[in-house]
């Protein structure tokens, strides 16, 4: 009876080890409170360690300020003037019928203090990275003349408990029309975040949107080899796999030519995540293991911190138990064989 | 006269023993929603509402008729500050105020911010 137990629970364990969520997750940024119903675009490549976060923010015309407030899975290392065509360049991979002619692509609860960990400004884009709990973003992004809404307090909160970093963007409407921006223009950023994992907040998008608003987005996601995703996309939870394959050579060394895309490796793995549903029922983010083995179910939004998801010394601890019933379960093993 | 007064004692024990409504109600606010969705007061006697916001947004606590809510999702007044019935509670803050029903009455409270009714911001007062 011993010895059986024995081994049931060491191939318990064992399981519990390979199915064990990946503890680091990565990032992506989000629309701002103002309900948004145009679809959005978004690219994230994951090389050597790093995620970096592509999209645009659009000038929707009219004058004043307004903002967008988006969490971020670590500190970024740079927030730069994103390339010119990446999200077009993309959007003509995965759409290759509807592409244009060559000639077009020129074209913690917490109440801590917020700390301000960087400033930036790019072009009318003033940029502030936050580090805090989700009541102090919230009252600093109020003290900045962001209007946030009624469902702001609660989500910002599930975002700060996985990871206490946020970008606010504040857009100036009149500093836009002065430069010449035209309604419909967008602004590319390029945000550079050392992690372990991508990450794609993706609930953010159904900030201040009434139950029944929809939500439209695309996602491209390029990593070194086919990476697992959570949630899965079945399409009936809204989220569908439109793209999976090994990313074209031409698309890589057309993203590698644009600005601040050097990264780009000679080889990857493009997925192009389509989200299609309402605000009530996106309850979730996208977590990447850009391994393939097991995306973080924490960071997915699925589990709540602490609550299912290992940290890594309970991982330590787990693998170590592991390692001594097997050991103890080969010993008996032995013992069994070996006649007294 | 035996029976009387058994049946006066009866009544005034009820009495003891039936819950008084509060003349002091606290009121939490966390993430845009009221932590009682129906409060009993009682009618005829003044009672102190503290309505503490744990949010980092301003919130409202309305209380009043349906012509009053009515009259305020239209409205444009940013701050309530002046009417003990009409309060603003400004993020991470709390604040108090003093009201009477004179009599028994049911009226909703609610917080006209916009969009904070259709998420939830409504709860139920009942005086009597």
């Amino acid at each position: 009876m011993h010895r059986p137990f024995v081994f049931a629970l060491a191939l318990m364990l064992a399981m519990l080890a390979f199915a064990a969520p990946a503890f680091a997750c990565g990032g992506l940024i989000g629309p701002n409170g103002a309900v948004n119903l145009l679809r959005t675009t978004t690219f994230v490549g994951y090389h050597d360690g790093v995620e970096h976060y592509v999209t645009a923010f659009q000038f929707a015309g009219g004058g004043g300020k307004f903002g967008s407030l988006t969490p971020l899975p670590g500190v970024p290392s740079s927030v730069e003037r994103g390339g010119a065509w990446t999200l077009q360049r993309l959007v003509r991979e995965t759409q290759p019928i509807k592409a244009v002619s060559p000639l077009a692509l020129g074209a913690a609860r917490s109440t801590d203090a917020v700390e301000v960990l960087l400033t930036t400004k790019i072009d009318a884009l003033d940029i502030t990275v936050l580090k805090g709990g989700g009541a102090a973003v919230g009252e600093w992004a109020t003290a900045h003349g962001f209007r946030l809404p009624a469902d702001a307090p609660e989500i910002l909160d599930f975002y700060a408990n996985r990871s206490p970093i946020f970008l606010a963007a504040a857009f100036d409407g009149d500093a836009a029309a002065a430069r010449g921006q035209r309604v419909g223009d967008g602004t590319p950023v390029h945000i550079t975040i050392p992690t372990a994992n991508p990450w794609v907040p993706l609930r953010i998008l159904a900030l201040g949107k009434q139950g029944n608003d929809p939500v439209q987005a695309d996602v491209y996601l390029l990593t070194d080899r086919k990476p697992a995703l959570l949630p899965l996309a079945r399409g009936d939870n809204g989220l569908t796999l439109a793209y999976d394959r090994t990313a074209s050579v031409s698309l890589l060394n057309d993203l590698r030519s644009d600005a601040g895309m050097g990264w780009v490796p000679t080889n990857g793995w493009l997925s192009q995540l389509r989200i299609d549903t309402t605000a009530a029922t996106l309850s979730y983010d996208l977590a990447v293991d850009a391994q393939g083995h097991s995306p973080s179910r924490v960071a997915a939004g699925l589990e709540t911190p602490g609550a299912g998801d290992p940290t890594p010394f309970a991982l330590t601890m787990l693998a170590a138990a592991m390692a001594a019933l097997i050991l103890v379960a080969i010993r008996e093993q032995k013992r069994i064989t070996v006649p007294a | 006269m035996k029976r009387l007064s058994v049946l006066l004692l009866l009544v005034a024990a009820a009495g003891a023993c039936a819950p008084a409504a509060p003349r002091e109600v606290t009121i939490e606010i966390h993430y845009s929603h009221y932590s009682m969705s129906q409060v009993d007061v009682p009618a005829g006697v003044p009672v102190t509402f503290t309505i503490r916001n744990d949010d980092p947004i301003d919130h409202e606590w309305m209380v009043g008729d349906l012509a009053m809510h009515e009259r305020h999702r239209l409205g444009t007044e940013v701050v309530h500050a002046s009417r003990p019935d009409e309060v603003t509670i400004p993020a991470m803050s709390t604040r108090t105020t003093t009201l009477t029903f004179p009599v028994p009455m049911t009226v909703e409270y609610m917080c006209h911010l916009p969009g904070h009714e259709q998420y939830g911001m409504v709860g139920m007062l009942v005086a009597k």
